[in-house]
């Protein structure tokens, strides 16, 4: 009996992610979620510019690579291209979507265009070696922000669902972290709802995943999940931000 | 054929792309080219297509990265300040070998410039576009009939070639009204098994990508993709020659500049100048071959343009610096005059004033 | 060679766009070359507005007209900026309901047609450009009224279909003036 296997829609190959990084857990997450709604052989994804740039190496999908922060765009013309057959989603980092690709993210909400998006927020530009993210918590200390990310010289963090869940056109975002059991669980729960979605035709999710950095962090992967419990989550609290579907039937 | 019908450059390199199948536009409107934008909202969802207005310049050329990836047939339009904006498209687009086409109508620069015609983007356009190694194929129309062929053509070599084809006109072009016939157009296929459309879990998966740390890899992509470029240039090159068989004195132009040209060559050859003309059609590949056998004829060239000495570049080089080669120029939105165009010609013809 | 280089020019909004368009469709029906070019200013309506077309035996080259054998002004400021760029022995049609002054010039031939108050009076007030068309399709000899109605058809929009009478009403009123 297996009681543990490797997702079909993950590809048998090593990730190059840092020990204790939750890309790993989210990737898995994904691959699930494919393999459970079986539209693998529908699904087109898209990797961002990022720590997860490789990201076309390893799930087991028709896959594209984008530009810095244009996913959201790339995706529009993927879906658009055939829009009953294609089932799109992007996998993008906090520098990705948050900063160079601000525009792409908040215009393809605006349209409900209808993609999933996984939003990995960890706080910091991993693979270029730390650096201040637009999510970098106030005080935090990165390469470019050596003595505190300083609010009144460089501003505040985005918080990129609360922003999104303003726009009529957004159906569904979500924020989850995959620090813990429970919170895996739910991170699933979101992910594959974000998916059924865009199948039933419901528009524009975004699922934000509050993640670490341990290796720029400069921190234990176990330290860096304690990280997000006591620093992330109270910026970034959890929950549903907006779910059209529920609002429409009065839940 | 079909009926001649009268339609703005901008209209029928528009209606041009529906005939040769094109059924995703992205665009985002910048003046003088905003028609074509216009008549793809009208017509797309008439057709089961797909236009939409982007939130910039930027994510219109990677929405075309996106359908393009899937095999289809799509474009965007731009006018040269938002050209530059697609450059990292453009760049992309090349070094995943995706096959589109994006239409730049020029108006004067640089920065904002202004918003009449213009020729200044042929550095741009015809050295590469973006950053990295690439060309792109560089159609120039002279006519609104041309506007239309060069699209179907650009559209035909760019799936050939999976790369991008550029049309570079000019605001003229894009505004003026001629007679136009428009046919229907035989699309012919293209192996397209490295398209993302889904496995459908009978084949492996697609990767559309132009990220390649391993170097020696890298260099294997480029050095193929400029063998590609080299038959490109052996076999697609397209020029139009007036009057050169007798020619003295070679006029270099393209697009309007070429149009006002003509006439000069006329009023010359009466008053006895044998003037001719070289109209290069596709710009890159530049119809070096032409230029080449013009240099053992003719006494000198007269590079007629509407930016500064542009195209003086690959004249000289085509022509091996065999013969002088001058300047006769309007820019930031003037057009060069026949006029002009004469007095240059009888300036530098033999026994001239220069 | 026979080539006709025609200079429409006013106040955009007065429709000098459309006129030159009826010209264009009316050489390009009588099966000739034909060239249309706007100036695209960025003022939509109320800026200057002026419309080259040329009309030719021949391939056409430049499409821009620097020197017009007819030159349609619909307003002083375009009477004054391109009088003397008409070619001598060339003709001036003007507006002279608009225009209070008459060309200086003597060596070209001037229609002066009131063409804003007659279409007031006739009832279509906006079709003043059309008059000056007739005007200029009986002064023009690239020009004849025969096939008008086919022309029409051909540029005034299947929405405004209705309006084709009224502008063969004006173009007819233009020509028997």
């Amino acid at each position: 009996m297996v009681v543990f296997d490797k997702p079909k829609s993950l590809a048998d190959v090593p990730l190059h992610y840092c020990p204790g990084c939750t890309h790993g857990i989210i990737h898995r997450l994904v691959a699930e979620t494919i393999d459970e709604l079986g539209i693998e052989g529908k699904t087109i994804g898209v990797a961002p510019v990022g720590c997860s740039v490789l990201a076309y190496n390893y799930f087991n999908c028709d896959m594209v690579e984008a530009a810095h922060g244009r996913a959201p765009a790339v995706a529009t013309g993927l879906k658009r291209s055939d829009p009953d057959n294609h089932i799109v989603f992007t996998y993008q980092g906090d520098g990705d979507l948050a900063s160079i690709g601000m525009a792409e993210t908040v215009h393809s909400a605006a349209r409900n265009e209808n993609i999933t998006i996984i939003f990995v927020n960890n706080a910091i530009y991993g693979m270029t070696g730390g650096q201040m993210a637009p999510t970098s918590l106030p005080g935090q200390v990165t390469q470019t922000s050596p003595y505190g990310r300083d609010t009144d010289h460089c501003g505040f963090p985005v918080k990129v669902s609360e922003m999104l869940s303003q726009l009529d056109g957004a159906g569904y975002i979500e924020r989850v972290a995959v620090n813990n059991v429970k919170n895996v669980r739910n991170a699933k729960k979101a992910i594959k709802k974000a998916f059924q979605n865009q199948i039933d035709k419901k528009g524009f999710s975004l699922i934000e995943v509050v993640s670490t950095c341990p290796t720029n962090w400069g921190m234990t992967p176990e330290k860096a999940l304690e990280w997000v419990e006591e620093k992330m989550i109270p910026y970034y609290p959890l929950g549903v931000y907006k779910d059209r579907d529920a609002e429409n039937k009065g839940e | 054929m079909a009926e001649k019908v009268l339609m703005k450059g901008n209209e029928a390199i528009a209606e041009a792309a529906i005939l040769a199948g094109c059924r995703h536009y992205f665009g985002y409107p910048i003046t003088p080219q905003t028609e074509i934008a216009a008549y793809m909202a009208k017509k797309m969802p008439k057709i089961g297509g797909c236009f939409l207005q982007a939130e910039s310049e930027v994510a219109a050329i990677n929405m075309v990265y996106g359908v393009a990836g899937t095999g289809k047939r799509v474009m965007t339009s731009s006018s040269s300040p938002g050209i530059s904006l697609k450059a990292e498209g453009l760049s992309y687009l090349a070094g995943s070998d995706l096959p589109s086409l994006v239409v730049n109508v020029q108006r004067g620069g640089p920065g904002l410039g202004g918003i009449q015609p213009s020729q200044s983007d042929y550095f741009q356009a015809t050295k590469g576009g973006g950053h990295g190694d690439f060309k792109m194929i560089v159609l120039a129309p002279s006519s609104v009939q041309e506007m239309a062929d060069l699209t179907i053509k650009g559209f035909d070599l760019a799936e050939k070639y999976r790369m991008t084809s550029m049309i570079l006109a000019d605001g003229t072009m894009g505004q003026m009204m001629e007679p136009v016939s428009l046919e229907e157009v035989k699309v012919n296929e293209y192996d397209k098994s490295w398209a993302v459309t889904g496995t459908k879990c009978e084949r492996k998966k697609n990767i559309i990508n132009s990220l390649s740390l391993v170097p020696e890899e890298l260099e294997k992509l480029n050095f193929a993709r400029f063998e590609r470029y080299k038959a490109i240039e052996e076999n697609e090159v397209m020029y139009e020659e007036y009057m050169m068989d007798d020619a003295e004195i070679c006029i270099a132009a393209f697009g309007i500049a070429a149009r006002v040209a003509k006439n000069a060559i006329n009023a010359a050859r009466k008053e006895g100048v044998k003037a001719g003309l070289i109209r290069p059609i596709t710009l890159w590949p530049f119809p070096n071959e032409a230029f080449r056998k013009a240099a053992d004829k003719v006494d000198c060239f007269i590079s007629v343009e509407l930016s500064m000495g542009q195209m003086i570049e690959d004249i000289r080089l085509a022509s091996e610096c065999k013969k002088p080669v001058y300047l006769c120029n309007r820019v930031g939105g003037m057009i060069p005059s026949p006029e002009l165009v004469l007095e240059s010609i009888k300036a530098h013809c033999k026994g001239g004033t220069k | 060679m026979n080539t006709t280089q025609i200079l429409i020019a006013g106040f955009g909004g007065q429709g000098v766009l459309f006129a030159g368009k009826f010209l264009a469709y009316k050489g390009l029906l009588s099966g000739k070359q034909v060239s249309w070019l706007p100036s695209y200013g960025p003022e939509m309506r109320g800026g200057t507005a002026n419309c080259s077309v040329i009309i030719s035996d021949e391939p056409i080259g430049s499409p821009i007209v620097t020197n017009p054998d007819c030159l349609v002004a619909m307003n002083l400021p375009s009477l004054k900026k391109y009088e003397y760029d008409v070619v001598s022995g060339g003709i001036i049609i003007i507006d002279s309901t608009l225009i209070g002054e008459m060309p200086v010039r003597d060596d070209v031939t001037v229609f002066a047609v009131p063409s804003t108050k007659m279409a007031n009076d006739e009832g279509f007030s906006t079709l003043a450009n059309m008059i000056l068309m007739g005007k200029l399709i009986k002064e023009c000899d690239a020009f004849d009224f025969d096939g008008t109605e086919d022309v029409l058809k051909k540029v005034v929009p299947p929405k405004k279909a209705n309006l084709t009478e009224i502008n063969l009403k004006a173009l007819r009123t233009g020509y028997d003036y």
